[in-house]
């Protein structure tokens, strides 16, 4: 099993292998289950993800607190009547993951990727880019492994909760894999992939989790449809050619060193950031009656 | 490697909102039912930490009294979990804590039934993945993703050789074994991971052997 992106790289380039499939086959042996059994759940994942984008961009989703839903929907009117500026590609992204993060605010099913108020960029960018590289279903399930290839790195090596990382490691994760997923579905190379994972990280660096009355809600779900920005432009930057100066490896162990620290008030304890904002706190109380300080 | 498989990462399929404070709250509840054995007919749940902070936000008290229901992750079930309780007649009580911890999400549970409490502290590592730290006193690391079997019992001779003589009756082999005291001559708990999951016989037989108090079993 690989432990750093520099080794999964190192593996694929050994092995003339794409990042999904030594993912794929480093499962098989950690979990001794068939390949078949292995494709068989990411597929399932893959179902429910695509049922909470059609739920978010559909319906109309609201959640307990009121505070979030409706955005998604928004997105797509606005979409249709042509008046968009930063491409179609990029917004079919965005409004999908705040489509699947609606639903989550909502206490909806959803898929965590890594997490579940990261829950929109993966799915978000997935089925954004699929449409529109002609993706077969299959290659759609790789691009789940290949993002979780990134993840299971970065998870093992720093940190993918923002209780524990801030948001940088939540959204800042999640933005990461999309990125290099996506590169590999568009026909990128391992190392473009570890590019755009370096790429989009490191945009997110220093990421507060500040949610606003302790909710995963304000500002989770429009972070997670800048995730999904960041993660599209990143790997165009990375098919362009674009490299990271600083390694992959290098990135994620920033990204932990900087978790390491920031302060407890902005690692969702809810005690500062947008929290602690007169608005924050006046919708807390509106909320629960009472600000939690 | 605190993270082993790809669905630790992309999954689990879960109930919003969090996947630290709903999903990883669910599996300590599920957990902490599965190692009590029993239908609890009460639970005291003390969150600690971000837990304690913003348990209302996220649902995580909904979510630990779904899993300590029996519900998964994803069982639409969890979101009317207080009523369901209240239907079964389970009595719940949630205190907070502003203790220091070592994790930031932690919750400790108190199980009872009529005759018998039972205590867990559990911690939600992040993406849905826990880790029970503490069982009835004794410190533990109990991920519930190896069959383990966990045997409360009075510090006395022949205990071990006992439940090992009975496991390899039943042509259960043992991966890793821990024995762990709270003072000599008082309660033990043995932590056994096995190869094979033990059936219900083994266990029934396991609690037949004087001075075994509680017997209990996760499977992956």
């Amino acid at each position: 099993m690989f432990s750093t992106v520099k080794e999964l790289i190192d593996i694929c380039n050994t092995e003339n292998k794409p990042i999904w499939q030594v993912m794929l086959e480093a499962e098989m042996e950690v979990s001794g289950r068939s390949e078949d059994q292995i494709l068989e759940q990411m597929n399932r994942n893959l179902d429910i993800m695509e049922e909470a984008v059609n739920r978010g961009i559909h319906e109309d989703i609201k959640s307990h607190s009121g505070l979030t839903g409706g955005d998604a929907k928004k997105i797509r009117k606005y979409m249709e009547e042509n008046r968009f500026l930063s491409g179609f590609t990029i917004l079919d992204a965005v409004s999908k993951a705040v489509a699947t993060n609606e639903v989550n605010s909502a206490m909806g099913t959803i898929v965590a990727t890594p997490t579940a108020g990261s829950c929109g960029i993966v799915p978000g960018t997935l089925f954004a880019v699929a449409p529109k590289l002609n993706a077969s279903r299959d290659q759609m399930v790789h691009f789940l492994f290949t993002a979780g290839a990134m993840g299971y790195i970065i998870a093992n090596n720093a940190f993918i909760s923002g209780a524990t990382g801030g948001c940088q490691a939540e959204v800042g994760s999640a933005t990461a894999m999309a990125a290099s997923a996506i590169v590999e579905m568009a026909g990128g190379t391992p190392e473009q992939s570890a590019d755009a994972l370096s790429i989009a990280m490191k945009n997110l660096l220093g990421l507060v989790c500040d949610p606003i009355a302790g909710l995963v809600e304000v500002p989770c779900v429009k972070r997670n449809a800048m995730g999904a920005a960041i993660a599209m432009v990143a790997a165009d930057m990375a098919l362009a050619g674009i490299k990271s100066v600083i390694p992959a490896d290098e990135v994620i162990l920033a990204m932990y060193r900087i978790g390491c620290s920031m302060p407890n008030t902005l690692k969702e304890t809810a005690l500062g950031g947008l929290a602690a904002t007169p608005t924050g706190r006046a919708l807390e109380t509106k909320i629960f009656g009472r600000p939690s300080e | 490697m605190k993270y082993q498989s790809v669905f630790d990462i992309i999954g689990p399929i879960m109930i919003g909102p969090s996947s630290s404070h709903t999903a990883g709250a669910a599996r300590i509840g599920r957990l902490s039912r599965t190692l009590f054995g029993k239908e609890p007919v009460k639970a005291v749940i003390t969150f600690y930490g971000s837990f304690a902070k913003t348990f209302k936000g996220h649902g995580t008290d909904v979510a630990i009294i779904g899993g300590i229901l029996g519900f998964d992750t994803f069982d639409n079930r969890i979101v009317d979990s207080f009523a369901i309780a209240k239907d079964l007649g389970m009595e719940i009580e949630i205190k907070v804590s502003e203790e220091e911890v070592d994790h930031p999400n932690t919750a400790r549970i108190k199980l009872f039934n009529h005759q018998y409490s039972f205590e867990v502290v559990g911690i939600s590592i992040g993406g849905g993945k826990v880790e029970v730290v503490e069982v009835n006193g004794f410190k533990v690391r109990l991920t519930g993703e190896y069959p383990t079997l966990l045997v409360l019992h009075e510090d006395r001779f022949g205990m071990i050789s006992a439940v090992s003589n009975t496991l390899s009756r039943f042509e259960i082999n043992i991966g890793h074994m821990e024995v762990s005291r709270k003072a000599r001559g008082k309660q033990s708990l043995m932590i056994i991971e096995t190869d094979q999951i033990p059936s219900d016989d083994i266990k029934e037989e396991i609690e037949r052997i004087p001075y075994v108090l509680n017997v209990s079993f996760i499977s992956p």
